[in-house]
């Protein structure tokens, strides 16, 4: 995508602009290289799956939507506006940012009402009850209205990450990350997960998704984009991509977890 | 030989009043420290933890200096170097001094307790407080700190219990506590069993019931993951 000389800094949010724009972005580990040249934009309402090898860079691009990793080079945008570097700023952008953790990382010593409650009070300074009232619609909404009172340990892998479902969309977030959110359950508990996130996606909430689970991205995505070895190697639909690869990569790829 | 100074309790009753007193002192002495020392041990971990360079080389260098100084020298600092040289015995009585020479002290301890508490907490946590939001210094506060607290209950309290023993050393700093009331008994008395004995039990009395409480917080408090 070019930048036809719009002036420098803030775009303004306008509803036709990609909500998500990546420009050359770079990341390095040390000597590693995770990230190269990668470019990508996801538009409003859109739902993108990243899929590929491990050790692909896919939870590092996802991290560096958020700036939980820093990158080297390029740009990253969100709504028009370049990623802060630190402080307030960036907090206020992580805000609007939702993202949803392979281990859930829901905090052990509080309920999963108050998992849910902390972020909108004490950085959208949302009042107690009203933050209380939109925590309960969620948990009800993600089916474990009746969990709200317990802590994390006491419920089960799917109902911890619907709670951390829950708590991402508490902050009314523009665009949400899935970090390969269904990698760390039992079998059985991987559907509950993936129904809750298919309803997002059809209610119209911009995603991006590291997933492996093909069904999902079906149903409920308009774009894959394939990485290996820090490269986006394949941006095409669905049903294009697992029908009907182009490169041996990914073709290779698609072989191997086929066969499982 | 003579021994009925082994069944001698007597310079306790004709002391009475000063060893209450003394008791008191180690008392008043134990719970300012410990209330100072933890504040301060926090502080020291929230530099140890944060993000910022010159912080953490501070509270690193913080640690090893108090860590590997012995309590004496430092009580001997407090009392003569920052009592006596800078002149602030004016401002400050003995106990202050003790106080602030014990808490610089048990802030080293307090902080590499805590720090081993915020080991257990796992980094996503930290990930997912960023991740909504939460500055550091909140996700600190909120998050993390709570529950290395939970988590380190049993070490703080073997580190505060250590303290009050510790308390002992503030006699150097010319503060009149239990263990100076003991050394003067002895002058006065002789350094009799009884003397001793009681003394001990003084201290067990502090002690003992210290720990019974360090064990049932620390799993009343713990989290489950
Ligand atoms: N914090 C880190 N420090 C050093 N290397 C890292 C770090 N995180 C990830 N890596 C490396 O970066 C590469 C990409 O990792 P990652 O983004 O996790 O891939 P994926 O999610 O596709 O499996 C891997 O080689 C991984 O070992
Ligand atoms: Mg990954």
């Amino acid at each position: 995508m070019v930048d036809i000389g719009k002036g420098a800094g803030d775009a303004g949010s306008s509803d036709d602009l990609p909500l998500v724009v990546l420009e050359s972005v770079n990341k390095h580990f040390g000597e590693l290289h995770v990230l190269k040249d990668i470019d990508l934009s996801v538009n409003r309402g859109e739902v993108v799956v990243i899929i590929g090898p491990s050790g692909g860079g896919k939870s590092t691009l996802c991290r560096s939507i958020n700036r939980l990793e820093p990158i080297d080079g390029g740009t990253i945008r969100i709504d028009g506006k370049k990623l802060p570097e630190e402080g307030r700023d960036l907090a206020r952008l992580r805000a609007d940012v939702g993202m949803v953790f392979q281990s859930f990382n829901l905090f052990a010593h509080k309920t999963i009402l108050e998992n849910v409650t902390l972020g909108p009070m004490k950085v959208r300074k949302v009042g107690k009850a009203e933050a209380e009232k939109h925590a309960m619609e969620l948990l009800e909404r993600v089916g474990i209205g009746t969990q709200a009172g317990k802590y994390p340990a006491q419920l089960s892998g799917g109902q911890q990450q619907r709670a951390a479902i829950a708590r991402a969309l508490a902050m009314r977030p523009k665009v949400m990350l899935f970090d390969e959110p269904t990698s760390a359950l039992d079998p059985e508990m991987v559907k509950e997960v993936l129904d809750v996130m298919t309803d997002l996606a059809q209610e119209g909430m911009t995603m991006i998704v590291v997933t492996h689970e093909m069904g999902f991205a079906r149903r409920a995505a308009q774009k894959v984009v394939f990485m290996a070895d820090g490269q986006i190697v394949e941006e095409s639909t669905p049903d294009e991509f697992f029908t009907n690869a182009r490169t041996d990569r990914a073709k290779d790829f698609l072989s191997k977890i086929l066969t499982h | 030989m003579n021994w009925d100074v082994l069944l001698d309790f007597s310079p306790f009753s004709k002391n009475w009043d000063a060893v209450l007193q003394s008791f008191w002192a180690t008392i008043k002495l134990s719970l300012m420290t410990g209330i100072l020392s933890l504040a301060l041990g926090t502080l020291l971990v929230s530099m140890r933890v944060s993000p910022t360079p010159v912080l953490r080389a501070f509270g690193t260098f913080y640690v090893n200096t108090f860590r590997n100084t012995p309590l004496t020298l430092i009580l001997l600092f407090a009392s003569f170097g920052v009592g006596d040289t800078l002149g602030l015995n004016k401002v400050l009585n003995t106990y202050w001094l003790a106080v602030f020479g014990m808490s610089a002290y048990t802030a080293a301890f307090v902080c590499e307790a805590l720090r081993s508490g915020i080991n257990t907490v796992p980094l996503g946590q930290a990930e997912a407080a960023r991740a909504i939001g939460l500055t550091f210094t909140q996700s600190l506060r909120m998050i993390i700190l709570p529950q290395a607290f939970r988590s380190s209950v049993a070490p703080l309290g073997s580190v505060l219990i250590a303290m009050m023993k510790n308390t002992t050393v503030a006699l150097v700093a010319g503060y009149v506590e239990m263990a100076a009331q003991m050394k003067q008994m002895f002058e006065e008395d002789g350094a009799t069993l009884p003397i001793f004995l009681g003394f001990a039990v003084g201290f067990m009395v502090l002690t003992l019931p210290s720990g019974l409480l360090v064990s049932w917080l620390s799993k009343r408090l713990a989290v489950a993951r």
